[in-house]
Order: C-alpha cells, then sequence, then structure tokens
C-alpha cells in the first residue's frame, strides 16, 4: 500500500481562504491537550503564547525587529521558488553580505562622513548578491545541483565569518575575546521612530515586499518568473531566458539576504560576532512558503513566526515551560498550517497491490 | 494616553511607598537567570541552574525565579534579558561572555535593576556586575594527575574557543603536568564551540587515535567522557561532576559552584547592600569545587589533595615563576606571582605545549 497526492482539479476557493484559520484552530486545540497533559492552564499558556506579546509597546517593536531580517531574506526567496530556482544558502548570503557591509565600520574605524551608512547598506548588498552568483553561475554554465551548492556555501561563510573576527577584525580592546570593535554612531542604523528601537532593517522589509509585489503581480518579469518557474521549456518557447532567470533570481535574493544581514549588525548587534544569526536564512525559508511565496503574504507570515518567539520566551517565562515546549508548539503551528494548505491543494489517494512490488519478501 | 497618565500615577504612588523600603532593602526578590545552553547540558548551563536552585532552597520565599534557556547571542538575547527587566526581575544574572554588550544595553534603560554577567569585562553602569571563576586552579591540579597516572605521557585537550579564561586553563594544566613529568606532552584540538556533543565526541576520538590516554575538556557536554570510557581511556569532568557518564572512566572534575554567589548577591539585594563588583573567585571561596578524586592509586590521591589544600589556602598559586612563554622567554621571574590583570588577557602559552595559539 502506498500513498499518493493527486492535485485537486477544482479546488474550493472557500477553503484556500480559510485554511490558516481552520490551521490557527487546530494548533489551539493540540495546544490545549499539550498543555493540560503538562499539567499548566491553557488559557493562560495561550495567552502568554499569542496576545501578551502583542499588548506592550516595547514587545511591538521587538517583533518587528525579529520579523525585518525574516521578511527581507523570504521575499527574496519567492522570486527564487517562484522561478524554480532552490536557493537553500540564504544563511551564507545573510552573512556575507553582514561583513561586505562591516568592511568600512570595522577597518576603517573613525571615518566620519554621512556615507558611511548608505555605502555599508550598498556593500552589503553587492557582498550577498556576489556570493549568490557562485551557485547561479554554477547552476547555468555547468548545471550543478544549487541545493546542494547554495547550502554548502553556507558553511563556508560562517567558518570565515568565524575566522575573521578571531583573526583579523578582532577587537584590539578586547582581551582577545571574538569579536570585532562596536560600530561608531554614524554606522549604526537608525530608528525609524525615536521612541521605539525598530530600526530602518523593517523599513526596508517593507519596501522589498511592496516592490516584488507589484514586480510580481503588474510587470512582464513578473510573468516571466512565473512562466519559467512552472516550464522552463514554454517560457523558452515565449522568448524568456532560463539562464538569466537563475541569475536574476539569485542576485535578487543575495542582495536582500545581503541588506537584512547588515541590517541586523548595525541596527540589532552594533559589532560582528562569531554567530550573527540564529538561523535566520533557514526560517525564512518556512516564513516564504507560509506566505505561500507572495511578497505581501511573507509580510504576514514573518510577524506570525516572529510572535512565536516571542510567545516562546513570554510562556517560559510567566508560566514556566521549558524551551523544548515551546520549539514543539511551534512545529506544531506551522505542521496544521502546510498540512491544511496540502489538504485543500491535493487529494490523498491510498493505493493498493501497487504495481511496484517490493524487492525483499 | 490616560492609560499612560493613570500607570503613571500608579507608578509614582508605588514609587513613593517603595522607595524607603528599597534603601532598607526588600522583602522579596525576583532572580532571573538566562543560559546559553539548554539546562540539562550537564555541563555550563546546569550548574548555572543548579546555583539557581540552590538560592531558591537556601532563601525560601524570600526568593522567586524564572529562568530563560538556549538564549542565542546577540539580538535575541537583548530582548531576552529586557523582558526580564520589565517582567519585575530585580537582579538578572546572564550567564554567557556573549551577553556582554547586551547586558549592558538594557542595563542602561533600567537603572533600578541589577545586573549580574558571567565572564565579562564591561560594567558601563552602576548596576552592572561582573563574575567569574578562578578554574585554572582546579586545571593545575588536573594537570599533576594527569602526569602522574599517564604511561603514554601525553593528555589531549579539547578547546572550545582561544580567549584567555581557555588559555589560562591549558597554561595551567601544562604546568601542573610539568612540576611531575618536565617532558610531558599535550595535544590541543580546538572546537570552535562550547556546547555540540558530535563535534566533542569527533575530537575525543582524534585525540585518542594520536595516542593520548587521558582527556581533558574546556567544552560543556560528556561526550569527551563518554568517548574516553568506550575506549578505556581516563578523563577529567567539566563543569559537573560526570561520574554517572564514566564510573570508570573520571579521575575527578573541576566543578563550577555557583550557588554560594547566588546566594549572597542576591541576599545583597535583599538587604539593599548591593554594589557593583567585579568577582573572580576559585577554591578558598568555594566557588571552584572538586569532584571526589576517583579511579587513581592512593598516592596520587594525596599528592591531588594537598595541592588543592595549598591553592585553596593561597600558599600556592599555579602562575609562579619561573615560568617561561613558549619561544623560550622568560614571562615570570623566579618567585614572581602573575596579576589577576595579567591573566585577564593571557594570550600566549607557556614553554612545552606542542601547538600553535589560534590568532
Amino acid at each position: 500500500m502506498r500513498i499518493e497526492l493527486k492535485k485537486r482539479e477544482n479546488m474550493s476557493a472557500l477553503f484556500s481562504v480559510l485554511s490558516p484559520f481552520i490551521a490557527l484552530g487546530l494548533t489551539l486545540i493540540a495546544g490545549v491537550i499539550l498543555f493540560v497533559s503538562l499539567g499548566k492552564d491553557p488559557v493562560s499558556a495561550l495567552y502568554s503564547f499569542f496576545i501578551e506579546p502583542l499588548t506592550e509597546v516595547w514587545s511591538l517593536h521587538e517583533l518587528a525587529i525579529k520579523a525585518a531580517p525574516l521578511i527581507l531574506i523570504a521575499v527574496g526567496l519567492s522570486v527564487c521558488y517562484r522561478s524554480n530556482n532552490w536557493n537553500i544558502g540564504a544563511e551564507g548570503q545573510f552573512i556575507i553580505g553582514a561583513m561586505a557591509g562591516s568592511v568600512l565600520p570595522v577597518v576603517f574605524h573613525g571615518w566620519e562622513s554621512p556615507l558611511m551608512l548608505p555605502l555599508m547598506l550598498i556593500c552589503a548588498m553587492i557582498g550577498g548578491a556576489a556570493y549568490a552568483a557562485i551557485p547561479a553561475f554554477l547552476k547555468a554554465r555547468l548545471n550543478t545541483n544549487e541545493i546542494l551548492t547554495s547550502l554548502m556555501l553556507v558553511y563556508v561563510a560562517q567558518l570565515l565569518l568565524d575566522w575573521t573576527v578571531r583573526g583579523p577584525w578582532r577587537n584590539p580592546e578586547g582581551f582577545n575575546f571574538p569579536e570585532t570593535r562596536n560600530f561608531a554612531d554614524n554606522a549604526i542604523l537608525p530608528r525609524i521612530i525615536e521612541t521605539g528601537k525598530t530600526h530602518w532593517g523593517f523599513g526596508f522589509a517593507l519596501i522589498a515586499a511592496l516592490v516584488l509585489w507589484f514586480i510580481m503581480r503588474r510587470t512582464l518579469k513578473g510573468f516571466e518568473i512565473s512562466v519559467l518557474g512552472q516550464s522552463a521549456r514554454a517560457g523558452r518557447f515565449a522568448g524568456f531566458s532560463d539562464k538569466k532567470m537563475v541569475y536574476f533570481a539569485f542576485l535578487i535574493s543575495g542582495a536582500l539576504a545581503g541588506l537584512a544581514g547588515i541590517s541586523e549588525v548595525s541596527g540589532a548587534i552594533g559589532q560582528l560576532r562569531p554567530v550573527i544569526s540564529p538561523g535566520y536564512g533557514f526560517t525564512a525559508i518556512i516564513v516564504a512558503f507560509l506566505g505561500r511565496l507572495n511578497p505581501l503574504g511573507i509580510v504576514a507570515a514573518g510577524l506570525i513566526l516572529a510572535l512565536t518567539y516571542l510567545g516562546g520566551e513570554a510562556a517560559q517565562i510567566s508560566i514556566g515551560i521549558t524551551d523544548k515546549v515551546t520549539r514543539l508548539f511551534q512545529g506544531l503551528l506551522l505542521f496544521f498550517v502546510l498540512g491544511c494548505d496540502t489538504l485543500i491543494h491535493y487529494r490523498i489517494r491510498l493505493v493498493f497491490g501497487s504495481a511496484q512490488k517490493g524487492s525483499a519478501t | 494616553m490616560k492609560k499612560t497618565l493613570l500607570l503613571l500615577a500608579a507608578a509614582t504612588a508605588l514609587a513613593g511607598i517603595s522607595a524607603p523600603a528599597s534603601a532598607a532593602g526588600m522583602d522579596k526578590v525576583k532572580a532571573c537567570f538566562i543560559y546559553v545552553g539548554p539546562v540539562g547540558d550537564f555541563g555550563w548551563s546546569y550548574q548555572h541552574d543548579q546555583g539557581r536552585l540552590y538560592a531558591e532552597e537556601k532563601l525560601g520565599d524570600k526568593l522567586e525565579t524564572a529562568y530563560l534557556e538556549s538564549v542565542p547571542e546577540g539580538a535575541d538575547s537583548e530582548r531576552a534579558i529586557e523582558r526580564f527587566a520589565r517582567s519585575g526581575c530585580n537582579i538578572i544574572f546572564t550567564t554567557s561572555f556573549g551577553y556582554m554588550d547586551p547586558t549592558n544595553k538594557v542595563a542602561k534603560d533600567f537603572p533600578d535593576v541589577k545586573f549580574e554577567h558571567a565572564t565579562g569585562y564591561k560594567t558601563d553602569h552602576p548596576n552592572v556586575a561582573t563574575y567569574d571563576s578562578k578554574f585554572f586552579q582546579g586545571r593545575y591540579v588536573i594537570g599533576q594527575i594527569a602526569a602522574k597516572v599517564s604511561e603514554a605521557g601525553m593528555a589531549g585537550y579539547i578547546a572550545s574557543f582561544p580567549i584567555p579564561e581557555v588559555v589560562q586553563g591549558i597554561n595551567s594544566f601544562m604546568l601542573g603536568a610539568q612540576s611531575i613529568n618536565p617532558d610531558f606532552k599535550l595535544k590541543v584540538v580546538w572546537v570552535n564551540t562550547w556546547f555540540d556533543p558530535g563535534k566533542e565526541a569527533d575530537a575525543a576520538k582524534a585525540l585518542l587515535d594520536q595516542g593520548v590516554d587521558i582527556l581533558t575538556q574546556h567544552t560543556d557536554s560528556t561526550a569527551p567522557m563518554q568517548v574516553a570510557a568506550e575506549r578505556g581511556a581516563h578523563a577529567f569532568g567539566q563543569a559537573s561532576d560526570m561520574i554517572a557518564f564514566g564510573p570508570e572512566t573520571q579521575l575527578t572534575s573541576i566543578i563550577d559552584d555557583w550557588g554560594p554567589y547566588y546566594v549572597e548577591r542576591i541576599s545583597a539585594v535583599l538587604d539593599g547592600t548591593w554594589e557593583q563588583s567585579r568577582t573572580w573567585a576559585g577554591m578558598a571561596e568555594g566557588h571552584v569545587v572538586m569532584a571526589p578524586y576517583t579511579n587513581m592509586p592512593d598516592d596520587v590521591k594525596a599528592m591531588a589533595e594537598e595541592t588543592q589544600a595549598k591553592i585553596t589556602s593561597g600558599e600556592f598559586h599555579p602562575f609562579t615563576g619561573p615560568i617561561m612563554k613558549q619561544d623560550g622567554s622568560e614571562w615570570l621571574a623566579d618567585g614572581v606571582v602573575a596579576e589577576d590583570g595579567e591573566l585577564a588577557g593571557l594570550n600566549f602559552y607557556v614553554k612545552g605545549i606542542d601547538d600553535q595559539l589560534p590568532q
């Protein structure tokens, strides 16, 4: 016996809209069961997960800070995935972008110029895009599998950052601890509003989402992205170049990941450290699919995922559950969202007595 | 707006009531802890959590605690610290080096909350204190044991990051070993992590393959102990007593005992006597404790106990000259004892270590 997923011919528009709400409902039910079986009050647990982080202004700012890199990376990835380019290496592009953007504030420490910040942002985007160009080149020229090459380049980037921060860029006044100097004030990404901590990284994320949404929906380029994504052969008949699309998708997503990297380093951390990302580049893959590869959907998905992180911390403190339970709960949420989407788009069929019998008896 | 005003009014009213009380102390303290690893790592974070539980036991209902585990260093830790500061914590212990800047940043905005940062050096604001332990004292003792017990005359050292604390440990271990066997050899593997059982196990296997018969580690998992147990070698535990993971293997373990420090500092908040300080305590204060000496002959055990007693009483300091640097130049002249400030920035090996310190 085996299980087959078959695409539904006419998918229910109503359920397609309801899907996220059904998923949320199922998550809440599963959450109640989970917390009751742990002997915790489910109402206060769910309250601290989903509501408490939204009740205070400082917490909303933290939500925006946490969501910013996720959204920025994920909207770039949506271009890749829609055009059938599987860039798994956004984490590496994030790191290289952050490093490229940090050359000015670290190596040329003390350079007082209003150009500092704009140049940092540009360097970061170039750095991220250049790093993404490696798997793009390998795919377009040699037909290598971009999933493998982009993923492996993540580890290269992580080790390069690690080495740089311990070696040449180490803070000379830092007692040999592996971190760079703190960025000077003119190299710190400013806050959007003075009263809260949200930095411009969140602004960049919203702008990028709007621009890419417009490109995908309203321009020929957007049409080209989806045609080549669905069928490269059909795209070629229409006169589109799938090789150029490989570069386009990788460069865009690399540049946005690089921008996310420098925004995080300059806006939130203030220096380079051996580890600057708790896996944003990988989490953003989930965010991209949670937002159904639609840039505006991704904004919502990024905020929701950020909420579960903040809520997880709130729940750890207020009701004393462990880190493991909060991660399990996060996993439940993602499982139901993706599960509902899949079941609405596909029909499950059990196939008995298939032609392919196992070779072993 | 109205709500804000109301809150403000309420806050001033509360402040009016509690201000005289805070000068004289408090009736109840909320202490909060942030850990870099899981509390179940049986190493660094586990020991900090043991310290928290010890404080709860000692101070009873005068203390309420909360903790966050596996908090990544960087932007996440700043948020976690701020959340604690806003949720009514009176004193917050941030227990990893990477929390240094976030701790100081949050401390600036919350002058009434006390912040205690482990293993850092920045105290930018009057409400920030630092604390650390002289683990190198224990390293000297285990160096001596290694030189006595090892048949190969060679030990393997699984090191995390080339920061002063770790370099102190390697040097102290080697000086202890050389005091018994001047030709003792030490192989160092850098794993660039505090906690990664897989990497630590790989490093342990690689070292044993190179012929060492004793392992010591400056990482937090029990993996090296377990590998040593499988291979029939000996090993020293780290941070906690790891005897359960190598009953026939562990010689002793350098235990971090944070409990007394936590009780002392939380009590100071209760009394209203908390002040900024930079604590670097060791065996004498009970912060560095040796697990029972096991799996070794009685004379080695006696020697270890004697050294431990001398270090505890202050009669002996592991970094006492004459000590040469790795390149053969003199570091400490005969009888000179290294100063704490110098050790805090230590970035070179002593003579006899056959490894290049990553720079």
